[in-house]
């Protein structure tokens, strides 16, 4: 007799290749144990595409199949259909692709399956930058963040534009069910995928997953890192159920700068910057806030 | 299996990861104070290579009564495929897990 907070079935193994304290494994983990064995993934280019380590090898308990960088959506829509066609309609349909695959390579595929109406689950692994061929910046890195490709240094050529809001574009769409959810919260993570896998029609889930790796910081910090993301404000929980917003915590406000400061991608950042950074924050949370009662007053 | 003669012929991954020994990434090896631990399945929870299994009384058994009737599992760490990334320690409310160096 043990009382768990999320349910005990694993459908992942042990002895995956993952780096040490990776965000990703964390966030496929809790969602198969959601979604439960009836699942079908599929993968395209990104670090889950490797964490399974070396051909034959595999660590998930359910089919996975890989597919090109830019098609994700349009594979999640014909393994749907094809089910269909058996008459299957018990299993969950799910694309887990990273931000690369998501933001920018494997956006038009998405919009498109989103604006068919799809019946899939489409997980975006936001780790905030193309982590698995070498952190290059991606349209989902935060602005003042290094990559390889914004290297920074004296001319301080650093990403400048910010983050670019996934979620908002599929929001945009008219989707059904779109929310934020990040590996520090198990529970609220598994009560998410739960309620998405309810609805009939295309959801969209944004997992901010750390890279200890990508983001210069201590693995041992990786669940930490996430939950300051949140305390923070600058990844805030919430959820867009049929039209309705609706905020799934409003901890105590943490200044960026703890969000910021054990991340080495963020260290050349000067007050100044880092001001900037938080004023932007608080301006994001007061849209969200303002969003919030809008919508709810709007459909009571 | 019949229907692997049905699809086209497709690189199909079938040995699992457990055969991986992981492991010897370790640098530094958590090691749970079953004495200080509550039982509270924190560490199981967070960790990224499901190397954290639930396991049944024995020499795992709480010495606290008031755990002991509450949980009858305990946490137990897998080295042979722990990468020591450090995250159980790290969020252990109590502290029962220390990092200690390898070799």
């Amino acid at each position: 007799m043990v009382k768990l907070t999320i349910p005990e079935e694993e459908y992942m193994l042990p002895g995956h290749v993952a780096c040490q304290g990776c965000g990703a494994t964390i966030a496929m983990r809790y969602l198969l144990k959601a979604l439960g064995g009836k699942t079908i993934v599929s993968i395209p280019a990104c670090c889950w595409a490797v964490i399974p380590g070396v051909y034959p090898s595999r660590t998930l308990e359910v089919p996975l199949l890989y597919t090109a960088f830019e098609t994700t959506g349009a594979s999640i829509s014909g393994i749907r259909a094809a089910l269909d066609m058996m008459g299957d309609t018990e299993t969950t349909v799910v694309g887990f692709a990273g931000d690369g695959g998501t933001a920018d390579i494997g956006l038009q595929s998405l919009s498109g399956a989103v604006e068919r109406g799809e019946n899939v689950i489409y997980v975006m692994y936001d780790n905030e930058a193309y982590m698995n061929t070498g952190i290059q910046r991606s349209s989902s890195t935060p602005a003042g963040a290094w990559t390889t490709t914004t290297p920074g240094g004296s001319k301080k050529e650093w990403k400048k534009r910010p983050k670019k809001s996934v979620i908002e574009i599929m929001i945009a769409h008219d989707i059904q069910y779109a929310a934020t959810l990040t590996v520090s919260y198990p529970e609220d993570f598994i009560k998410k995928v739960k309620r998405a896998m309810e609805i009939k029609g295309p959801k969209f889930l944004q997992v901010l997953s750390p890279c200890p790796t990508g983001w210069k910081s201590d693995p041992a910090k990786a669940v930490e890192l996430a939950r300051l993301a949140v305390q923070s404000r600058v990844f805030p929980l919430y959820e867009f159920d049929h039209g309705k917003y609706k905020i799934s915590m409003k901890p105590k406000q943490v200044p960026v700068r703890e969000y910021l400061k054990p991340q080495g991608r963020f260290r050349h950042l000067t007050d100044e910057e880092i001001e900037t950074i938080q004023m932007h924050t608080d301006e994001q949370w007061e849209i969200l806030l303002a969003k919030e009662k809008f919508t709810n007053e709007l459909y009571k | 299996m019949s229907y692997l003669d049905e699809i086209p012929i497709t690189p199909i991954a079938d040995k699992p990861s457990t055969a991986n020994r992981t492991g010897t990434w370790r640098t530094f090896r958590p090691i749970i104070e079953y004495e200080k631990c509550t039982r509270c399945m924190i560490c199981w929870k967070f960790c990224p290579d499901v190397a954290i299994t639930l396991e049944n009384g024995g020499e795992y058994e709480a010495t606290n009564d008031k755990i002991k009737q509450m949980v009858d599992k305990a946490p137990v760490i897998d080295y042979v495929h722990c990468k020591g990334c450090g995250i159980c320690a790290n969020e252990c409310p109590v502290n029962a897990i220390q990092m200690v160096k390898e070799g």
